[in-house]
């Protein structure tokens, strides 16, 4: 067995990883390993050939592909080692195990670990769709690995079910491409996507979205013939009178992402229930200290922007704890999700007394207007701010100064502003 | 004429109303600089940035990424799918090369967004 040591091991190769992997590097740690199971870096950017990313980070309009090259330009240029076609099994207390067809199985020693293995997307089987089991339906992210990379039309007449940003940029692509989408179809009376999805991917091409819909049934013998779209009740339960028959040959899924953390729960690290991601402090930790996390592994984002900015502080502290100037973590205070406040992410907070900067990411439980976000220690507020809408499809965050801190409740609120 | 513009320059997305009053445009509903224009320009001549991918001929993968360089007009977007789709290049391909020149007369290239090795 090979035996390979380094400072940073970084596992995966997509917009985390590779923004870890630079703030290592320019943290000071001396090697800086990443391990990709895929044959290329970027990860799912590869196949997000469409524009929207970096208009914060870079304050520019890039591709996907334009936005990971930056990365990956840097990274290579800074002397970043990539393991590509390699697999990593476990990640144990002695080193972290991997498998490559051409090398067998390897075991590196790091001084710390960074996850950063991305999500995956729910299928059909998750969600239960009745019906029989033809060919022609595709997640809405393979739908898009197909036609982006693989050169092949996923079908000519399509509904999508769930209105998740990789479901509305496909039912462009796909109308771009001359076939025919039929309706988007959402469960919920919110949108799961960005709005300027919905504007630039749905509205332009007259692509008819069905609030509080869903699919009963799927039919056809070896493709698909017709899906079953029926309006819910307030429960979310579909109204049987309500049924319509829409002749398809295909049916995407956009329905939801999930963290994917089979080496984070077989390394007995703690998940949260809410994300399915380690929880973590502010510098990304998780709950071994050699370990931290960033990126949709963590909790899954909307902006690739906002992964970016997480993984270069998990790539730095992960640096720091790899040459021992990390600070141990002692006095740790739980960030408590108040009022309309789904999760927070960092969990936790290490309150060292010398302050820094803290930037909570959250998403609220339901839509609303015209509210203010709060942050309190204990009854005090550190900090506030408005906004005019707040959405659980679009991540919100709130920065503030550890040294503010003065109680061990640390609470997130988002209030109706009095009007 | 009124028309609701929802502002996409930023997550906010601001639903701004522009009508046209005795030549002049009026705007409302935008919370900053950024959203006047952007509700102006989507008012008198909306433009999206066009990404698609071209055939490679003799490369380590089959298709390159691609995307106008700057936004074409809403209206010329079939017409430039059609054109781009004929479209065979070959192997290698950079980030940056023009694909299309000057495509449909806007001045416009089509330009590759990823590489391809041959």
């Amino acid at each position: 067995m090979q035996k390979i040591t380094c400072d940073v091991l970084v596992i995966g190769a997509g917009p985390a990883g590779l923004a870890a992997s630079i703030a290592a590097k320019q943290e000071g740690a001396e090697k800086v390993l990443i391990v990709e199971r895929d044959e290329s870096i970027g990860g799912i950017l590869q196949q997000c050939i469409h524009p929207g990313f970096g208009l914060s980070y870079f304050e520019e309009e890039l591709t996907g592909p334009e936005y990971y090259a930056r990365f990956a330009d840097k990274a290579l240029e800074l002397g970043v080692e990539v393991l590509l076609n390699t697999m990593v099994l476990d990640i144990g207390d002695t080193g972290v195990v991997c498998m490559s067809s051409k090398d067998g199985l390897s075991i590196i020693e790091a001084g710390s670990v960074v996850l950063a293995m991305g999500c995956r997307e729910r299928t059909r089987f998750q969600l239960t769709i009745p019906g029989s089991r033809p060919s022609g339906v595709f997640t809405a992210g393979t739908a898009q690995r197909l036609m982006n990379r693989e050169n092949a039309m996923v079908g000519r007449r399509v509904v999508i079910l769930g209105s998740g940003d990789i479901g509305m940029i496909m039912a462009r692509r796909i109308t771009l491409e001359g076939a025919e989408v039929i309706a988007v179809v959402e469960l919920n009376d919110y949108l799961a996507g960005l709005t300027r999805n919905k504007v630039q991917c749905l509205d332009d091409f007259e692509i008819p979205l069905l609030m509080k819909h869903t699919v009963t049934d799927i039919k056809g013998k070896k493709r698909v013939e017709s899906v079953t779209v029926c309006e819910v009740d307030a429960e979310n339960i579909p109204i049987p009178e309500t049924a319509v028959e829409y002749p398809c040959d295909t049916l995407l899924l956009s329905v939801g992402l999930i963290p994917e953390n089979e080496l984070t729960h077989k390394a007995e690290i703690e998940i949260s229930p809410i994300t399915n991601g380690p929880v973590v402090n502010q510098y990304m930790q998780t709950s071994r200290e050699d370990v931290f996390a960033c990126g949709n592994v963590v909790h899954v984002n909307d902006l690739v922007d906002n992964v970016s900015l997480e993984s270069e502080r998990a790539g730095q502290c992960a640096a720091k704890y790899a040459l021992g100037r990390l600070k141990k973590a002692e006095d740790v205070i739980q960030v408590q999700p108040g009022r309309n406040v789904r999760y927070i992410c960092p969990q936790e907070i290490v309150n060292s007394g010398d302050g820094g900067e803290i930037n909570l990411y959250f998403r609220v439980t339901s839509p609303e207007e015209k509210v203010r976000i709060l942050v309190k220690t204990g009854d005090k507020v550190i900090v506030q701010k408005r906004a005019l809408r707040v959405n659980p499809g679009e991540m919100e965050h709130i920065r503030f100064d550890a040294k503010e801190i003065t109680s061990p409740d640390l609470t997130v609120e988002v209030m109706k502003e009095a009007i | 004429m009124e028309k609701i513009v929802i502002c996409t320059v930023c997550p906010i997305g601001c639903n701004i109303t522009v009508r046209e009053e005795n030549n002049e445009l009026i705007i409302a509903g935008n919370q900053c600089k950024r959203g006047l224009t952007f509700a102006t320009d989507e008012y008198l001549h909306p433009v999206r940035i066009l990404t698609t991918t071209v055939k490679v001929h003799g490369g380590d993968q089959i298709l390159v990424p691609v995307r106008s360089a700057e936004p074409l007009p809403k209206e010329l977007l079939f017409s430039a799918m059609e054109l781009i789709r004929e479209l065979v290049v070959d192997a290698p391909v950079n980030r940056g090369d023009v694909l299309v020149n000057n495509i449909l007369d806007t001045g416009i290239d089509i330009v590759a967004t990823g590489e391809i090795k041959c």
